[in-house]
């Protein structure tokens, strides 16, 4: 008889299209989690029209879809990863999933490759639809160097991780399945109102920028900021630059900080 | 060779003993009934048994192994028929027993299985839209899917319809024709006398009894109970031997008695008089 276990990996790829199947078939998910920054998107640069800056040297004027399209990339970031990690394994956690799971062979380690898989694949294909919707629709400006599309890249996957690792952390909240949504999405939305996602970071008081600089989310909206805005318009930015630098170690405190959390308090089930 | 041994198993929670210096052991292929009322402690031995539960002292070994080390290879040869939680739902019953058996690896084959549970009219229906007693099916299916050597059931047929519950034992008795090893915990004496090969009996945490099922009590407690009338009063007698009985108490009394019965006592009286027995201090010998 065959007593080989099958691979952590391959059991972690099975795992993904498990929860992507899951995910779609979850229409909460996939309205608030998928559909909602696009929507935002819509709506804001909707209602802001007739929005134009001019900016000296640019060489272009920003419409309402340019001002917005990196603050709804960075939506999209923290709804796909923090919100939807945090709000699917509170529940996952209180439902019985966990328990069923720990009583059969997995590895914690295939069933994170699953949420985490879960999370790449649902957030790339919707940061693709915000950028083409904002660009073949509203006709937003594109970057048209691959340098900065490389860095769109690194601080998008950098950002998803440390957004879905706040996402796993902030699942321990909830006490029960029914109080997942009612616990997870005030913070989350605070978040986005202070980290410069509905209103613009730099009108914000110092001190609540300085706050908000404590979380990840600034930082991958500054990262983006930097990737769509013109280059002259990091003088506006706190300190006068796009400081990508510190975007890339803020960011990695929160993975490095997020991964030893989830490694010491994560159980399958409580043992009394 | 014995697939489950139990020696002086005790859980002690802060003010409350749950588990009381309980010890058995089940057989390879064996069925293992754990009847008790509420609250007795049933649940809390077969979750140490899984695994799921620490114990505060006592040995327990399953297949071999501690279950409170639980390797994902052990994991791997026993099954845990969960009660529905809602956990599943929007996937199909195909595709969720088809991703369950990939973690296993040395699964059964998902349309047997389906098969067996009776879902195969159903097996492409999300496992949400089925009924309550269909859902519990896809609970034993996910069980039964890693195809285990021992297969865990806590309280399997709660709340079931009379139907159900039948055409599930028909699903255990298959089970059980194969040789798999079976423990189960229920609070139905015809669940126990139906599945069960031998038993214990638990009450506030203590074994009270232990054996076949068919013998659980002693001899004495089931000691056939000859009931007649005679002279306008109610009577009764137990004897090891009614029929004798019944020829000397026609000839005392010169004629068929009126009113004659003969019970043995089933399950569940003797069940039940071993619960106040054991509430009223009485001491039992297994």
């Amino acid at each position: 008889m065959k007593t080989e276990l099958p691979s952590i990996l391959g059991v972690g790829i099975r795992r993904i299209g498990y929860e992507l199947k899951s995910y779609i078939r979850t229409p909460d998910a996939v309205f608030f989690n998928f559909f909602f920054p696009l929507m935002m998107l819509v709506i804001f640069t909707a209602a802001f029209s007739n929005l134009e800056i001019d900016v000296p040297g640019a060489g272009r004027v920003l419409t309402s879809a340019d001002v917005y399209l990196p603050a709804m990339l960075a939506m999209g970031v923290l709804v796909s990863g923090t919100q939807n990690l945090g709000i699917d394994m509170a529940i996952e956690k209180h439902d019985g999933t966990l328990r069923r799971l720990s009583g059969s062979p997995i590895s914690p380690v295939s069933y994170f490759i699953g949420k985490f898989g879960q999370v790449f694949v649902s957030a790339t294909l919707q940061a693709v639809a915000i950028v083409l919707t904002a660009r073949f629709v509203f006709g937003a400006y594109l970057p048209e160097t691959i340098e900065l599309w490389l860095t769109f890249a690194w601080v998008f996957y950098l950002g998803l991780l440390a957004s879905s690792i706040l996402g796993i952390a902030i699942s321990a909240l909830p006490r029960s399945a029914k109080s997942a949504n009612a616990v997870i999405l005030p913070p989350i939305l605070i978040l986005q109102f202070i980290s410069g996602i509905y209103l613009s970071f730099t009108t914000l008081p110092e001190w609540l920028q300085n706050f908000a600089s404590v979380f990840p989310v600034k930082w991958i909206g500054q990262g983006f900021r930097a990737v769509f805005y013109p280059d002259q318009f990091k003088s506006v930015e706190l300190g006068g630059d796009w400081f990508l630098d510190q975007v890339a170690i803020a960011i990695a405190i929160w993975v490095a900080l997020g991964v030893v959390f989830t490694l010491l308090t994560f159980r399958w089930v409580k043992k009394s | 060779m014995s697939a489950i041994e139990v020696m002086g198993l005790t859980k002690r929670y802060k003010d409350f003993q749950a588990v009381d210096d309980v010890s058995f052991s089940i057989s390879r292929g064996e069925t293992f009934v754990l009847l008790g009322p509420n609250g007795a402690g049933k649940t809390t031995t077969i979750e140490i048994l899984e695994g799921f539960r620490t114990r505060t002292s006592g040995e327990v070994k399953v297949l071999g192994q501690d279950p409170q080390k639980a390797s994902r290879a052990f994991r791997a040869r026993i099954g845990i028929v969960q009660q529905s939680a809602g956990d599943l739902g929007r996937l199909s019953v195909r595709d969720t027993i088809t991703h369950f058996a990939s973690l296993y690896p040395n699964p059964r084959k998902v349309e047997e299985v389906i098969e067996a549970v009776g879902l195969h009219g159903k097996a492409s229906e999300p496992i949400k839209k089925l009924s309550g007693g269909q859902q519990h099916r896809v609970d034993v299916a996910l069980g039964l899917i890693g195809n285990p050597e021992v297969l865990f059931l806590d309280e399997p047929t709660t709340g079931f319809d009379p139907e159900v519950r039948r055409a599930f034992w028909e699903v255990i008795r298959g089970l059980q024709q194969e040789g798999m090893t079976i423990m189960l915990t229920t609070h139905y004496l015809d669940e126990a006398e139906e599945l069960g090969h031998r038993g214990g009996v638990i009450v506030d945490g203590r074994l009270v009894a232990l054996g076949k099922i068919a013998e659980i009590g002693g001899r004495e407690s089931r000691k056939p109970e000859v009931s007649w009338v005679e002279a306008g009063v109610q009577r009764i007698e137990r004897t090891d031997d009614p029929t004798l009985f019944i020829g000397e108490l026609s000839k005392r009394i010169g004629s068929a008695p009126e009113n004659l019965q003969v019970k043995v006592p089933n399950l569940e009286q003797v069940y039940l008089q071993l619960i106040t027995d054991h509430r009223n201090g009485v001491k039992i010998e297994d």
